[in-house]
């Protein structure tokens, strides 16, 4: 059986702290037992006991804190407890962090990690569930990395905590922790075809149909990944259609390669995040495809993303407000109608 | 270092300035030493200003002028490894730290030999563990994590942080003097009380205690009220090997005052009470305890550096477009590149 998104970060942070004594875990609540509110840093305070540091409920502080420990030459990871918290650090971000390499004529580096557990689909509320990266989006110095169940995410936070120098905000998503890791074996991911790009973000490919075959190129990250494999299994098997899902992890900078090529072949887009869509992800994604995409492109593209309203407890609500599967399947039916459809020569 | 070199050292690896070391070095007394720093601070806000008024510099600058005293006072006891965290009132702690008014000036004219290439100008430079924001309050975080980050690499290293007085409305000063006292950082705030905050009177933004504030979250506090170089020399003194031994944290208030316009133009002050104040102005007082010829042999040397560093800050040529570039869009620097 393969780990848990959740196992695969822990022992990431286990391995790391193990092998580099440099970093060390910010955040609160992470003392053992109780090992963080997602339990992603349990175990931690009992074998490095002088180098996780529990905090008090100083969101701004303690990721000031940690900028501070970065530019002193430590390794940081923060953790924030709900993903929502982070705009109260947002001027120690934005302001500070994320400036200080540029601004200081490349003087010194702030290599820092804050984790973000977001999103809802778990009856948080309004300020437990929401998916806010996209404000940070667009902010200078700021990297920001997304993990998803098709990538090992405990090796991309190790890449985010030992070898990227910049500020990177490492976006988990809750619902994700209790999921096993599909990881793609040769050029494979179960029934579907892979593949990942190179690099220290991957982005991963995924295809039911095999890249030759191509009605619709579905791009998503984070929480909405595996809704986006189910809704391309449920177009080939409802419709007998192919579509190619684009998973990116590096959403700033953004990773445009695959999308591209995918929208090249595919002729279709549908762009899907969990957070409401003005302003955000999608948006970007589109106005960033190349003029050969663009020109590849034989419908206007789709988005599909929340309500533009908070996240109700009601489960009933909360699932009318974000995304879903079927939401998926009807953007990429209304993108891509069985009339417009591809040959399989792609 | 060029920028491609730097990316390959993992750890920090700035030139380490050492303001002590340089300052036992400076010849003469420590009257005159202190005179002549003080002087140099004095003169280059002068002609700083003057340069403005001439359309020469953009933007805004905030000038020192009065409160020289606390930055020889408190800089001059630090070390190698030690690190300071400035605001936006921060030239004067510069040139006690840096002492490099030419990289200093070149900045302040945005010229890609100043001390950030231009990128940072008044309220935003870094120099061998001296870095400074322009966000109230914003770096009393980063100050306290870099005393941390000394502290678990095991260097007896203090950091010290430049607030004012209007800053304590800021609540991340609060986390902080919090955090700061539960981790036992060895951090100095040395909060620079002139009385105002740009056009706001202490009277209506500070309520209660600026010393029972840190009190309560079980920091020593202490004060001193003085425009006197040497007072507020000796004074910080102890504080400082205090901070260095004990490794807690410490604020200090310096009550002050800000004789020039809060930034460039500004200055909603009563003039009388301006004026009474020019009776404390420091730069006088220390003058005093020099002798004649030396302290216009010092006046001579400041005023020949100064012409040079503005001149050559002048004579440079404006950053170009290449420098513009952003390490996000560069990608990422390490080994999987
Ligand atoms: C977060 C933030 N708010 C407002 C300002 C604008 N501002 C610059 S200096 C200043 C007054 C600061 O007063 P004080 O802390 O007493 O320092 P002083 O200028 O008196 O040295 C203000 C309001 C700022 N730079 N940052």
């Amino acid at each position: 059986m393969s780990q848990t998104v959740l196992e695969s970060l822990n022992q990431a942070l286990h391995r790391m702290m193990q092998a580099d004594e440099r970093v060390h875990l910010i955040g609160e609540d992470l003392l053992d037992p109780y090992g963080g509110a997602f339990k992603v840093s349990r175990g931690l305070s009992t074998a490095f006991e002088d180098r996780v540091w529990t905090t008090p409920i100083s969101e701004a502080g303690f990721v000031g804190v940690a900028i501070g420990m970065a530019m002193g030459g430590l390794l940081p990871v923060v953790e924030i407890m709900f993903g929502d918290f982070v705009l109260l650090a947002a001027d120690q971000l934005i302001n500070h962090g994320a400036k200080y390499s540029w601004m200081y004529n490349e003087k010194v580096d702030v290599p820092l990690v804050v984790r973000l557990p977001m999103g809802g689909r778990r009856g948080y509320g309004p300020t437990h569930s929401q998916t806010l990266e996209k404000h940070f989006l667009g902010a200078p110095g700021l990297a920001i990395v997304a993990t998803n169940p098709f990538v090992d995410s405990g090796r991309l936070l190790e890449t985010a905590t030992l070898y990227d120098r910049r500020p990177v905000l490492f976006v988990e998503n809750k619902k994700m922790y209790a999921r096993r890791q599909r990881l793609i074996d040769q050029g494979r991911c179960e029934s579907m075809a892979a593949r990942v790009s190179a690099g220290p973000y991957p982005t991963v490919s995924l295809s039911f149909g095999g890249f030759e075959m191509a009605d619709v190129t579905l791009v998503a990250y984070g929480g909405m990944a595996e809704l986006a494999v189910e809704a391309a299994e449920r177009l080939l098997i409802e419709d007998e259609r192919y579509c190619e899902v684009i998973l990116p992890t590096s959403i700033q900078p953004l990773e445009m390669d695959a999308i591209a090529q995918s929208v090249a072949r595919s002729g279709h887009l549908v762009v899907a995040e969990e957070s409401p869509g003005a302003g955000g992800f999608g948006a970007e994604v589109i106005s960033a495809l190349p003029a050969a995409a663009w020109a590849a492109l034989r419908a206007q593209p789709q988005r599909v993303s929340a309500l533009n309203v908070p996240i109700a407890n009601s489960p009933a609500l909360e699932a009318a407000t974000l995304p879903d599967v079927d939401d998926l399947l009807n953007a990429m039916r209304r993108v891509a109608p069985a009339s417009s459809s591809r040959s399989a020569t792609g | 270092m060029v920028a491609a070199e730097r990316k390959e050292q993992p750890e920090q690896n700035e030139e380490r300035i050492d303001p002590g070391a340089r300052f036992a070095q400076m010849e003469g007394a420590l009257s005159e030493k202190l005179y002549a720093q003080m002087r140099l601070i004095r003169r280059f806000e002068e002609q700083l200003l003057e340069r403005f008024d001439r359309g020469l510099l953009v933007g805004t600058t905030h000038a020192y002028i009065g409160q020289e005293a606390d930055a020889v006072g408190v800089i001059n006891h630090l070390r190698a490894g030690d690190v300071v965290f400035s605001n936006h009132r921060c030239h004067g702690h510069y040139l006690v730290w840096g002492d490099k008014p030419e990289a200093l000036a070149a900045e302040l004219m945005g010229r890609s030999g100043g001390l950030v290439g231009g990128r940072g100008g008044s309220q935003h430079i870094c120099d061998g563990g001296f870095y400074t924001n322009g966000i109230q309050g914003g770096i009393v975080p980063g100050a306290l994590g870099l005393s941390l980050a000394k502290k678990v690499r095991g260097e007896d290293a203090v950091a010290v942080v430049f607030i004012g007085d209007g800053t304590l409305g800021q609540g991340v000063l609060y986390e902080c003097l919090n955090m700061a006292s539960l981790w036992g950082a060895p951090l100095l705030i040395v909060l620079e009380d002139n009385a105002w905050a740009q056009s706001t009177p202490s009277y209506r933004e500070v309520a209660g205690s600026m010393l029972e504030r840190a009190r309560a979250f079980g920091l020593e506090a202490g004060e001193i009220e003085s425009t006197d170089a040497e007072d507020i020399y000796d004074h910080f003194g102890g504080i400082i090997e205090d901070v260095r031994q004990s490794v807690r944290p410490r604020l200090e208030v310096i009550h002050t005052y800000r004789l020039c316009h809060h930034s460039r133009s500004d200055d909603q002050r009563p003039a009388e009470e301006v004026e009474a104040r020019r009776a404390d102005d420091p730069l006088p007082k220390q003058r005093q305890r020099v002798s004649g010829q030396r302290a216009r042999a010092i006046e001579e040397a400041v005023e020949a550096r100064l012409l040079k560093a503005f001149e050559a800050a002048e004579a440079q040529a404006q950053p170009s477009i290449e420098q513009l570039d952003d390490p996000l869009l560069r990608g990422m620097p390490g080994p999987h590149t």
